[in-house]
């Protein structure tokens, strides 16, 4: 099959690869690109495991196509924490035991990252209303609406 | 928290960050899907189209000559496998069913069977190939129902299946699809139904749901040059896993080697293989590693959920006693034997003390996914029928229903329906915890809003476990354990070990390693990790003290009886020398060569847990849909190694025991056909559904372990759909028997539709 030749700013960093059209972009991250934190768990964008921002909207790269990438500014869960420091959401996952199995987590982290970025003060219900495209099948959600809250406590103390 | 007489503990009860949880907020840990191999190829599975059908002939000849395609197998390929039980912890199966429901030989059983597979150099060449596979079936009419399946003139799964009569072993003489039957039974429940104030008598219908595990089933397969193979893949048991394939392929043990990635989510559903022989046989044939990873449809279709039933109840009551029950527990096998229909027979009386019992079980095969284990297999269900019974006797005997509970609770020596008697056990400390919870204080006000609570109960797991602890010389501490981490234990394994050298928690670096690096541990199943892997680290860390103080004692000159350990300190108690653990560890080379500690045991002692839920509900009587207002779990946890996650736990059992109660279930249609494979029509609860889930952890230490630990993480799911079901009914006046309690059948209920 022809492959098209993609260009596409990812986690900071420019990046170009050959995309046949059937291809998401997820398979091009985890596959092409080696970037498996997003993960697959339907492959028809009803979990949220593999959420990217993409142009600073939160999208399920199972149902973004490879070649609509071109020219698009993408961050992954690979992109979240800034070298060695971890971003305050990912800090507060850890403190609150937001996480039992994890396969879920990248996908939490960045769509709430997302929230955060653009409504530092979500209360709960918003928190809850934002993560619905995000499914966990261990935690319940309650640790992990909690972790949201309180990083967003803290980006709230530290921009003050 | 309610704690019971427990000592003082320097690390247990503390909440320090998981050793895995960097890796896991950062994307970077590895999961099975995320194996990349040299050379390797992906692998797809054709899967039956039909619920009941004969396998007439498979042609791969076209598939094999499709472009990138390096192999095809079928269950031609597979050795002829034996026919004999290999015990799983929470399950027990037999080879040869294993073998077919891997790949299906003369019949497929259930749509989405699978039938043959493809190995090519992508996957979307694989699925490309699978198509022209072309499989010829003489289709049979399919059973979809436990109770037609019962029936004299129904189609046979198996014209070779006798129902096996459990108490004597005895087999029917007519071919059935009920593979078995079992009665536990004392006392003598016609006397006591004549004799009692109220009898209750309903019959409840659950449906078939699903773990619902976000990450689906994956194997990655390598056949060595040497003919000995590896396996990458996301297991509860790498061991099983080993020992399985092994069997199937006809392996000596030694040569199979499983590499346990990290897991993302089974809650029983992967205990079993489907995979692994596949990729192994498809790596042999095209000489390259082999990934499979299944779709969410596959996921749904081909693997195992847990049993829809059938569930009569006929019970009494005397004043505020209970005094008499009688239960018939049909449950769906799926495929093949092997329904949780056993644990929910036996779980269904645990909370209580009930003289008078009759319970009935039965196996039964339908031509649907053969079932696995669901967090605390075969009890939520049953607990939806007694419990929801209950709640109407303490009802009609005008007794609050906590009340009921607790006077007619189980405690230590009462007898299990087989006849055993309980240890210390924690289901009255639930109940009056329960009692006096800041929740069940509070009013409940307003239309069509209500209350409701249940309890539940699991045995819990005790099993094989093997640990190795390394002291390093700077002090610092390798935990190397077999067990799946799946959600923690890698914490509470080391925490334990913490508590029992007296040493930080972060000096100890704990790893899941593969089947060649450690002696056998049995799955992650039976909420058993965190005791028995627990109890097997706690006597590799007594073991590594016993050797440090006889190190001392050799640097001092000193009888070891001169020497203690106390919080990581080892010291003579003669002249108060005295040298840190670190400071001893250092020193290891000197006084007699590397320090280790090791354990392989089987655990005795488990402890059963309980659990009591209150759940107050809003009906909307228009839409039928049903508001969580509030939740409040209380469970008998033993000692809270680490709160968070046993918390977590608990908060996760209840939300999936939600889903369960108001929207889940398998949809088939009259060909046996799923019609909701995907996670937008079969409806788990999301973030926007639930509410915070409050929980009270009750610590009735288990005196079979040197922690008092119980198991946490199956409990939770047994409580909650009769919790609900009974909230329900305080708000609406209507009692449901059959779940899902959807927004459709609230609606039918509630305008008399139904």
């Amino acid at each position: 099959m022809k492959r098209t030749h993609v260009q596409a700013r990812i986690n900071g960093e420019e990046r170009d690869f050959l995309c046949e059209p059937r291809q998401s972009l997820l398979e091009i991250l985890r596959e092409e690109l080696g970037l498996t934190g997003s993960k697959e768990g339907c492959n028809n964008g009803n979990c949220g495991a593999c959420s990217v921002i993409m142009n600073s909207r939160v999208v399920n790269a199972c149902c973004v196509l490879g070649v609509e990438a071109d020219g698009a500014d993408i961050t992954t869960i690979e992109g979240i924490a800034h070298g060695d420091r971890l971003h305050p959401l990912q800090q507060a996952f850890l403190e609150e035991a937001a996480l039992q199995c994890g396969i879920c987590t990248p996908g939490f982290i960045v769509s709430a990252k997302a929230l955060l970025d653009r409504e530092p003060d979500a209360d709960e219900h918003r928190i809850r209303f934002w993560l619905s495209g995000n499914l966990c099948r261990c935690t319940g959600y309650d640790k992990i609406i909690r972790a949201v809250q309180r990083a967003a406590h803290q980006l709230q103390e530290t921009q003050a | 928290m309610t704690t019971i007489e427990r000592p003082a503990y320097r690390v247990i009860g503390t909440r320090p960050i998981r050793p895995d949880g960097v890796e896991k907020v950062t994307g970077k840990a590895l999961y099975g899907a995320d194996v990349r191999l040299p050379g390797m190829i992906h692998g797809k599975i054709l899967r039956s189209p039909h619920a009941h059908a004969r396998i007439l002939r498979i042609d791969t000849s076209d598939a094999e000559k499709a472009p990138g395609v390096l192999a095809v197998v079928t269950h031609a390929d597979l050795p002829a496998a034996a026919d004999r039980v290999e015990e799983l912890g929470e399950s027990a199966v037999n080879v040869k069913e294993v073998s077919e429901n891997i790949l299906a030989s003369e019949k497929v059983l259930y749509r989405g069977h699978a039938v043959a597979a493809v190995a090519a150099t992508s996957p979307h060449l694989a699925e490309e190939a699978l198509k022209l596979i072309r499989v010829e079936y003489e289709i049979l009419p399919p059973v979809l129902d436990v109770l037609d399946a019962m029936r004299e003139d129904a189609p046979l799964l198996d014209d070779t299946r006798r129902t096996r009569t459990l108490m004597t072993g005895e087999l029917s003489e007519k071919p059935s699809n009920v593979a078995s039957y079992n009665r536990f039974q004392a006392g003598d429940v016609e006397a006591a139904f004549a004799e009692a104030d109220v009898v209750v008598e309903r019959e409840f219908r659950t449906k078939m749901v699903h773990q619902g595990y976000i990450e689906p089933q994956n194997s990655t397969a390598n056949w060595n040059a040497d003919g000995t193979l590896t396996i990458w893949t996301s297991t509860q048991g790498a061991f099983a896993v080993r020992n399985l394939v092994a069997e199937v392929l006809k392996k000596p043990i030694a040569q199979v080697k499983v590499v346990p990635m990290e897991i993302g989510g089974g809650f029983g559903g992967k205990l079993p293989i489907y995979l692994d022989p596949v990729a192994a046989l498809l790596s042999k044939k095209s000489g390259r590693p082999v990934k499979i990873v299944m779709s969410r449809t596959e996921v749904f279709e081909g693997t195992g959920p847990t049993s829809g039933t059938v569930i009569r109840v006929k019970a009494a009551a005397k004043g505020d006693r209970l005094t008499a029950v009688q239960a018939s527990l049909f449950y769906e096998a799926g495929a093949f034997p092997g329904s949780s229909v056993g644990a929910g027979s036996m779980t269904m009386l645990a909370p209580y003390n009930v003289e008078n019992f009759v319970i009935d079980a039965y196996d039964v095969v339908v031509n649907k996914p053969k079932t696995a284990a669901y967090r605390a297999p075969g009890a939520p269900a049953a607990a939806f029928a007694i419990e929801s019974i209950i709640d109407e006797l303490a009802r009609r005997q005008d007794v609050d229903p906590l009340v009921f509970r607790k006077v007619n609770s189980a405690r230590k020596g009462t007898r299990m329906v087989n006849g055993i008697a309980f240890p210390r056990i924690g289901h009255e400390e639930c109940v009056e915890a329960a009692l006096n919870s800041d929740h069940y204080r509070s009013p409940i006000e307003g239309p069509y809003r209500g209350r409701g609570v249940a309890s539940g109960y699991w045995f819990n797991g005790g099993m094989q476990s093997s640990v190795v602890v390394a002291v390093n010389t700077d002090g610092t501490v390798n935990l190397i354990e077999g067990s799946t981490d799946i959600g923690g234990t890698r914490a509470s394994l080391a925490m334990q070990l913490a508590e029992t050298l007296g040493i930080p928690y972060e000096s100890i670096r704990p790893s899941v390693v593969d089947t060649d690096s450690i002696g056998h541990n049995d799955v992650t199943g039976g909420s058993r990790t965190t005791f028995a892997t627990g109890m097997a680290v706690y006597e590799a860390g007594m073991a590594v003290r016993r050797e440090m103080v006889a190190r001392a004692a050799k640097l001092w000159g000193l009888p070891e009886d001169d020497v203690e350990y106390t919080d990581g300190i080892i010291r003579s108690k003669k002249d108060g020398r005295q040298l840190t653990f670190k400071e001893l560890a250092a020193q290891s080379a000197r006084t007699g060569g590397p320090i280790t500690g090791k354990a392989s045991l089987v655990a005795r002692g488990v402890g059963g847990a309980y659990g009591t839920h209150i759940v107050d509900v809003e009906v909307d009587p228009e839409t039928g849909k049903v508001t969580i207002l509030r939740y409040t779990a209380v469970q008998d946890v033993g000692t809270a190694i680490h709160p968070s996650y046993v918390e977590g736990q608990i908060q996760g059992g209840v939300v999936q025991g939600i889903g369960w109660a108001l929207n889940e279930e398998y949809v088939f249609d009259e060909q046996g056909r799923m019609v909701n494979s995907s996670f937008l029509d079969y409806r788990m609860p999301t973030a926007l559904d639930v509410p915070m889930i409050d929980t009270i952890l009750v610590e009735v230490p288990n005196p079979g372990h040197p922690y008092g630990v119980r198991g946490v993480g199956e409990v939770p799911i047994v409580p909650p759909l009769a919790a609900i079901a009974n909230a329900i009914y305080d708000a609406t006046g209507h009692r449901f028997t059959e779940l899902p309690m959807s927004p459709r059948r609230i609606v039918e209920a509630l305008n008399g539709l139904a």
